[in-house]
């Protein structure tokens, strides 16, 4: 018998990603993920809350040994990622080109994509310095402000701009010493699964990033009134999620960032205050004597 | 007692089928669980509970913190049932019994050079001695792990009964220390040594060897307690300790009780779970189950 020219593909399994493994929802349920053409591309987890669950144990056990890292020690991760990204930008290309993207559209998106991580990986060990202060206060104390990371951030990415969207959620949440879940966009998940293993091979520890794939709908409650996440990121305009968010978000006073005017393609959706919306700042009373002969009370 | 007099030989092996304990205990993690039976199942693990500190660096003020706890619960949540049990060192028991008063949590005292129990047999009497005198409800032994493993079964026994002849009133939970028994057949005969030496509890761990209570060794003394009530028809109570820090691992392990040995054994008099972060999970998962809202630790107590 000849051998047939043509070899059957393998295909990839779409799952989700938390505590740096790769799971299948715990619903066993999944969806199909089509491009405009309703041309099947792949079943894809239709994650539960119960995922989500599991994301944020898996979030929470990870913060303290990330926040605890060194800023820079960060930045090299960030950098590494960065680097993982553009050695597979080739399959990255592909799924946003079967995801309706043309070619030249598909790069930019890529190339953004690394250079954005890039220019996290650098605020890392810096956005302290220009979000920091020395206070001056009326007595004998050297006082100061800085910011910490808020913990656990629960993110629903953009629903357009797949790649790039996630990417610029991701960054600047973890180069604050946050740990995340985030759930991906609903039509477009090919690129978010991809990204998961990029992150997975990239010293990053697991549970730092946790991403799902599902709807947003089903999953937006959980987001919002999680007793131990200590933020909420919504990206679309829809009015009625927005202020469920923030009603069930009052719960544990859960900060609310809504992100559904920022242009993720352009450089305005770049800057070290992305890293500030999820800090909180710290001020210490530090008690001294004056110093260098100056009195308190300036 | 005339019928427990009959003492089988321990000389002869017991003979535990490795794979069919492991496979059986495994099947208990698979019931399914509505709702209501969950929240009835919570409350009562956390009645079973000995609420424990064990550490060398107790205190009197931790251990009262620890007691406060036992019978607070949670105050967010009215009509929580308390633990069954605070489980200290016999040091600490005078300060405990104080602090619970008459509130029917009972004091339980680790004894008997807890937890090597490498001391002489007289400092292991006078160490259950004071901890009964202090007002201990219930002892906790170690048996000599290694006579056991020595194959010296008569000193084990005589031990055993020794210590319980110390214990007076207070009911005596022996513990095997499983983790360095090893096999499935040193579990069962040990559990049996412990049972006809007069032991009220067996008990798996100490809590300070790894691996500590699993489901197929509190499988295999579930067994051994069973067919211990078969043969005298005294019913002897089972306390795992150590390593179940989970809720669902808790329903587990009442699932494979109630399978193995019935509902008379479904309360705290007749099992007991020796833990100390069990309590919070369940406290989450109840008021999961009461607001519909995940909960976070930062909301509950720390002891």
């Amino acid at each position: 018998m000849a051998i047939t020219e043509k070899r059957l593909e393998v295909l990839k399994t779409y799952k989700i990603y938390i505590g740096g493994q790769f799971p299948r929802t715990e619903s066993g349920r999944y969806y199909v993920a089509t491009n405009n053409k309703s041309e099947k591309l792949a079943n894809v987890c239709l994650g539960s809350r119960k995922d989500f669950r599991d994301a944020v144990v898996a979030a929470r056990g990870a913060f303290g040994g990330w926040s605890g890292r060194a800023a820079f020690n960060r930045g090299q991760i960030l950098y590494r990622i960065a680097e993982m990204l553009e050695g597979r930008k080739a399959q990255f290309i592909d799924e946003l080109m079967k995801q309706d993207a043309n070619r030249a559209q598909a790069e930019k998106e890529v190339n953004l994509a690394i250079d954005r991580l890039i220019y996290y990986s650098g605020w890392c060990d810096k956005f302290q310095q220009i979000s920091s202060a020395v206070n001056p206060v009326a007595s004998s104390h050297f006082n100061f402000s800085s910011p910490e990371p808020m913990g656990v951030v629960a993110a629903i990415a953009p629903q357009n701009d797949s790649l790039i969207g996630l990417v610029s959620l991701i960054a600047p949440l973890i180069a604050g010493g946050n740990t995340c879940i985030v759930l991906a966009s609903n039509a477009k998940p090919l690129c978010a699964v991809t990204f998961a293993e990029v992150l997975n091979s990239s010293d990053l520890p697991g549970g730092v990033v946790n991403i799902l794939t599902g709807k947003v709908a089903e999953l937006a409650p959980f987001f919002a009134d999680h007793m131990d996440v200590n933020a909420t990121v919504y990206c679309e305009p829809d009015a009625e999620i927005q202020k469920m968010i923030r009603e069930k978000s009052s719960l544990n006073v859960k900060r609310v960032v809504l992100y559904d005017k920022v242009k993720w393609l352009t450089d305005a959706a770049q800057s070290p205050y992305f890293i500030n919306d999820f800090q909180e700042i710290k001020t210490t009373w530090h008690p001294i004597e004056n110093i260098g002969g100056a009195k308190a009370g300036y | 007692m005339i019928a427990t007099k009959i003492i089988p030989d321990f000389s002869q092996p017991a003979h535990i089928d490795q794979v069919g304990i492991e496979e059986r205990a495994s099947r208990f993690t698979k019931r399914s669980i509505k709702n209501e039976t969950k929240l009835n199942g919570l409350k009562l693990a956390l009645n079973m509970i000995d609420l424990t500190t064990l550490e060398g660096k107790d205190t009197d003020g931790k251990v009262r913190q620890l007691c406060y706890k036992a019978l607070h619960l949670h105050d967010a949540y009215p009509g929580l049932p308390t633990v069954a049990a605070i489980c200290v060192y016999p040091s600490m028991v005078n300060v405990a019994k104080k602090a619970l008063g008459d509130s029917g949590v009972k004091v339980a005292a680790v004894a008997t050079a807890f937890p090597s129990g490498q001391a002489p047999r007289d400092v292991k009497i006078r160490d259950t001695k004071f901890a009964v005198q202090q007002g201990a409800d219930e002892i906790d032994m170690v048996i000599s792990r290694g006579k056991f493993l020595q194959g010296e079964y008569n000193f084990v026994f005589d031990e055993i009964a020794t210590i319980k002849e110390a214990c007076g009133d207070a009911r005596l939970k022996v513990i095997l220390e499983t983790g360095e028994l090893v096999t499935y057949d040193k579990v069962r005969k040990a559990s049996d040594i412990a049972m006809y030496a007069g032991a009220d509890f067996i008990k798996t761990s100490t809590g300070k060897i790894s691996p500590a209570a699993t489901m197929p060794v509190t499988l295999v003394m579930l067994e051994a307690i069973r067919d211990f009530y078969y043969k005298t028809g005294k019913r002897i109570a089972m306390k795992p300790a150590g390593g179940i820090s989970k809720s669902k691992l808790a329903l587990h392990y009442l699932v494979m009780l109630n399978e193995v040995l019935g509902e008379e054994w479904m309360n705290n008099h007749w099992f007991r779970f020796g833990a100390s972060s069990l309590a919070n999970d369940i406290l989450m998962q109840l008021m999961k189950q009461r607001t519909g809202v995940y909960q976070s630790a930062n909301y509950f107590s720390i002891d």
